[in-house]
């Protein structure tokens, strides 16, 4: 029997003490094979934790307005009591950051350091999504990069020139990816020392494409040059790349919006996976602890009270309701995953022959590494799991009157049910499909965009005002046509010129 | 490997700059809502901060995204009764389909932004655009207060002034200077003997090292830290000016003044008064109420005794004249007047009122204020004073109020720096 890690009458926690349980929990963590960067872990305030809500978790952030908009929203909340604080901030970097709050008990500072310094830590560092899209060594200098650079055009350009810019790019944030390429990974350093010469490249290859001299060969009736030649998906980088009249400090601005769109973008498709492997691991990882007779039966209890908080998945039909936990149904999936390994049933043989009865360790890496939420769903969704959850679709037409139960959890609905969930997560289907169509080089300039209309869905109401800040940047007017699923291209929105 | 870091300590100003940004995008909506919170309140609680509600298009921040419609298929979790190809009719409201009550999860509902001002903030923007008149007067008095400033060092002092730093800085100076020579030679000497050694030159090696021994011994002679050496830290005393204000409160109570118009009348003065405090770092108030004759009294019986009988308004006059060459030398003080009245006045007092202002308060103070409140049409006294508002429009100035919404904006007025620039 090992002598307890913790007095059991004491449930304060002490620098010392966070050090001693990070130290075991490492130990076991490294155990499991769980591979992770360095911890940095930094003790907080409450009023801290809002302000790493309000700045979405970005620990140097540039000055902007919706920022303190987002922290009174918190705060205001916050004091009402209508929401807890989570109990822990974790940031993709080399090494990790972790906020800890102050007023958690020591049984929930080993809850969060399992969580978020082993679970979320490790997530990051094998992801390969993280892995491609992100350069965790890099973001905290990037970030410094781009707050002085912002607050550099602040001074020369003035606070207004410089918020009505950001207030335009982060409209289009969710535009400023490549899905399908490959990205660079962002350096701070590079940045730097390219950030002149690209001000000059850029300016020189606008004037070639926007050459108000016709060239001599397009008077012999040639074929006019279409651009952009392929539609453009990526609207920031079409924009800071093509925008005919912004200045370079506002090209480099779009940039790093671009950039930090870039470095967000992982964990947009990654919630259920991050969050369920996280949850799934501070649970394996605190119980070890536990069977290794390191913590008391109260500190578990306390430990399992609040995963059990984590995990609640409220029904439809109930209050509380607010669409699937991604802690729930991630952590329900990791550890079925475990179980299917561990202890398959017949039903498992038959829909995972590959993995039933596999070595767990080894086929849970495998799926945090090579998935994201929609393949991951589309893979690992076990019929035990949606029987569980007790899933059904719902099928939601507006030209009808009642809405039809798509599927259900039974054997004639598991894979229609799987598909669903599965597109649910998927980013394409729930952001709108919007690309660059063409420029009118000849005209007025305008820019045109194409919306790829899906199952009939409009636009919502923000569209006009997402337009005019895309006006802003093109400088000319904006034209956003619908293309039905038939093909026919129908004029939906436009800017005043 | 982990590092654990206590970020307590930080500064809580962190996210200041963002919140002034965003403040400062909606002042409109802000300054409204204080405007009706000074309005709402009672009069005992303007110090403390408002709920600021800011219509949800003003704050959005647009992205693209669908909208309702269309046909979309959502799994839900919590079945209990429904089997595949069921219609259930759609919820009301529509568009959410599923049938659960989905809870808004961003507490407020989307209608609209809600959040905290801070006391300071509030107060901020409630005299946002307002100044005090007339040069504040700075007095350099004996009794007011001192400020201890650092003022260099001294070469003496006692111990517990003295700075470390600096009398080690120039203790080693002082050690540098002295044993500069000896070193340097100490140094050509390591040279030297290397090269006898080499050499075999016992001679001019023993020589070496005899001087070798005596600059050393003349280096440790060089005492580390001598008495020369000691610096203290000097402080002096620097006397603060201080700016001082005082305020006169005027009041009729006769019988006409109901406990309604006090209130107003009040609220004046609440606002007034909270306007000095922000700019003087020393605020007294004097109550001077009067109906035929006037009192000085203090804060409660300024407010709520009532008393009946007519009203002579240059009795009150008098009185603060009085007060003032009394207890506030006009060259040390500050002098603010603010006079609320029904505007009801003995006929044949208000020339002699009138009097009484041009020749001895106005001189005396920064600024005189005159509200009157009343629905009616104005009597003698209006009419005296408007007079004199024409001709010293600098120093006095006067509005009447109608209702309780009216004071915030006669304030606003009679303190507005636009305003009372432009007259």
């Amino acid at each position: 029997m090992n002598s307890l890690l913790h007095d059991p009458a004491d449930n304060d926690w002490t620098f010392e003490k966070l050090a001693r349980f990070d130290a075991a929990i490492g130990r076991v963590a490294a155990g499991f094979g769980l591979d992770t960067y360095p911890n940095q872990i930094e003790v907080i305030r409450t009023d801290q934790m809002i302000d790493a809500y309000a700045s979405i978790g970005m620990p140097v952030g540039y000055h902007h307005w919706s920022f303190g908009k987002h922290f009174a929203a918190v705060d205001a909340r916050y004091r009402k009591g209508h929401m807890g604080l989570a109990y822990e901030i974790v940031i993709n970097s080399n090494p990790c950051i972790s906020y800890l709050m102050e007023d958690n008990t020591l049984p929930m500072q080993a809850l969060v350091i399992a969580h978020a310094c082993y679970g979320h830590n490790s997530f990051f560092k094998g992801n390969y999504l993280f892995r491609t899209w992100t350069d965790a060594s890099a973001i905290i200098d990037y970030l410094v990069f781009a707050r002085g650079y912002i607050a550099q055009c602040e001074e020369r350009h003035g606070v207004a020139a410089v918020e009505s810019i950001l207030d335009a790019c982060h409209a289009l944030m969710n535009y400023g990816v490549d899905r399908y390429k490959r990205p660079y990974p962002i350096s701070a350093e590079e940045e730097r020392r390219r950030q002149r010469e690209r001000e000059e490249y850029i300016q020189r290859n606008l004037n070639d494409l926007w050459r108000t001299l016709p060239k001599a060969q397009a008077l012999d009736g040639r074929e006019e040059r279409c651009f952009p030649e392929e539609p453009q998906e990526n609207l920031l980088y079409f924009i800071e790349k093509h925008a005919p009249l912004l200045e370079s400090w506002q090209r480099e601005i779009v940039r790093i919006v671009r950039k930090l769109a870039q470095y967000f973008y992982p964990q947009r498709q990654t919630q259920l996976m991050n969050e369920g492997w996280a949850t799934f691991w501070h649970y394996t990882l605190l119980n070890q602890l536990y069977d290794e007779g390191l913590v008391s039966d109260g500190f578990m209890l306390e430990v399992l009270n609040s995963h059990t908080g984590v995990v609640a998945q409220p029904a439809f039909d109930s209050p509380y309701y607010s669409g699937i936990n991604p802690y729930a149904l991630g952590f329900a999936m990791f550890r079925d995953l475990r179980r299917i390994c561990e202890q398959p049933t017949d039903e498992d043989r038959e829909w995972f022959p590959e993995i039933a009865g596999s070595h767990w360790r080894e086929t849970l890496q495998w799926a945090m590494r090579d998935f994201k939420d929609e393949s991951f769903v589309l893979q690992f969704l076990s019929p035990r799991v949606m029987r569980e959850f007790r899933l059904f679709a719902v099928a939601d037409d507006d030209r009808e009157k009642s809405v039809e139960i798509a599927a259900i959890h039974d054997n004639r609905g598991y894979r229609a049910l799987r598909e669903s969930l599965a597109r649910q997560y998927n980013l394409g289907e729930r952001e709108p499909d919007i690309q660059v169509a063409r420029v009118d080089m000849k005209g007025d300039r305008s820019l045109a965009l194409h919306y790829r209309q899906h199952h009939r869905r409009p636009l919502g109401d923000t569209t006009r005002s997402v337009m005019s800040h895309l006006h802003r940047l093109w400088g000319f007017p904006v034209h956003l046509d619908i293309v039905k699923a038939d093909g026919t291209v129908e004029r939906g929105w436009s800017t005043a010129a | 490997m982990t590092y654990v870091i206590d970020r307590r300590l930080n500064t809580k100003k962190k996210s200041e700059v963002n919140r002034q940004r965003f403040l400062e995008r909606h002042r409109k909506h802000i300054q409204r809502a204080v405007q009706e919170a000074v309005d709402r309140r009672s009069i005992t609680d303007m110090e403390r901060g408002e709920q600021v509600t800011i219509p949800a298009p003003d704050v959005s921040e647009p992205v693209f995204q669908h909208g309702a419609g269309g046909e979309r298929t959502i799994v839900h979790p919590g079945n209990k009764e429904y089997i595949a190809g069921d219609r259930v009719p759609k919820p009301e409201g529509g568009g959410q389909g599923g049938g659960g009550g989905k809870a808004s999860n961003d507490g407020e509902g989307d209608d609209a932004f809600a959040f905290e001002l801070t006391q300071d903030e509030f107060l901020g923007y409630l005299f946002e655009g307002l100044e005090l008149p007339n040069l504040a007067k700075q007095r350099l008095r004996g009794d007011s207060t001192f400020r201890t400033v650092h003022a260099g060092y001294s070469t003496d002092g006692t111990p517990a002034k003295l700075s470390v730093l600096r009398s080690m800085r120039v203790a080693k100076g002082r050690r540098i200077a002295l044993s500069a020579t000896s070193r340097r030679r100490l140094r050509e000497i390591a040279v030297a003997l290397e090269a006898a050694e080499q050499s075999a030159d016992e001679v001019s090696r023993r020589r070496l090292l005899a001087e070798q021994e005596k600059l050393e011994r003349r280096v440790r002679r060089v005492p580390f830290l001598d008495t020369t050496d000691l610096r203290y830290n000097l402080h002096v005393k620097q006397p603060q000016p201080t700016s001082q204000a005082v305020m006169f409160c005027l009041m009729d109570v006769s019988g006409s003044m109901d406990q309604q118009i006090k209130d107003m009348a009040k609220r004046f003065y609440l606002l007034l008064y909270m306007f000095l405090k922000r700019n003087y770092e020393k605020t007294e108030v004097v109550f001077i109420r009067h109906h035929t004759v006037a009192r000085e009294v203090d804060e409660q019986e300024f407010f709520y005794s009532r008393e009946t009988g007519g009203t002579v308004v240059s009795s009150a006059l008098r009185l603060m004249a009085d007060v003032v060459t009394e207890r506030y030398p006009p060259a040390e003080w500050n002098i603010y007047a603010a006079q609320a009245s029904d505007g009801d006045n003995w006929n044949d007092d208000s020339p002699l009122c009138g009097r009484l202002l041009r020749e001895s308060l106005l001189p005396l103070v920064q600024y005189f204020t005159y509200v009157e409140i009343s629905r009616r049409e104005h009597q003698s006294l209006w009419h005296e004073y408007e007079s004199v508002s024409r001709e010293q429009p600098g120093v006095f100035a006067m509005r009447q109020i109608r209702e309780a919404g009216d004071i915030y904006p006669v304030f606003h007025e009679l303190f507005s720096k636009d305003v009372r620039q432009a007259s």
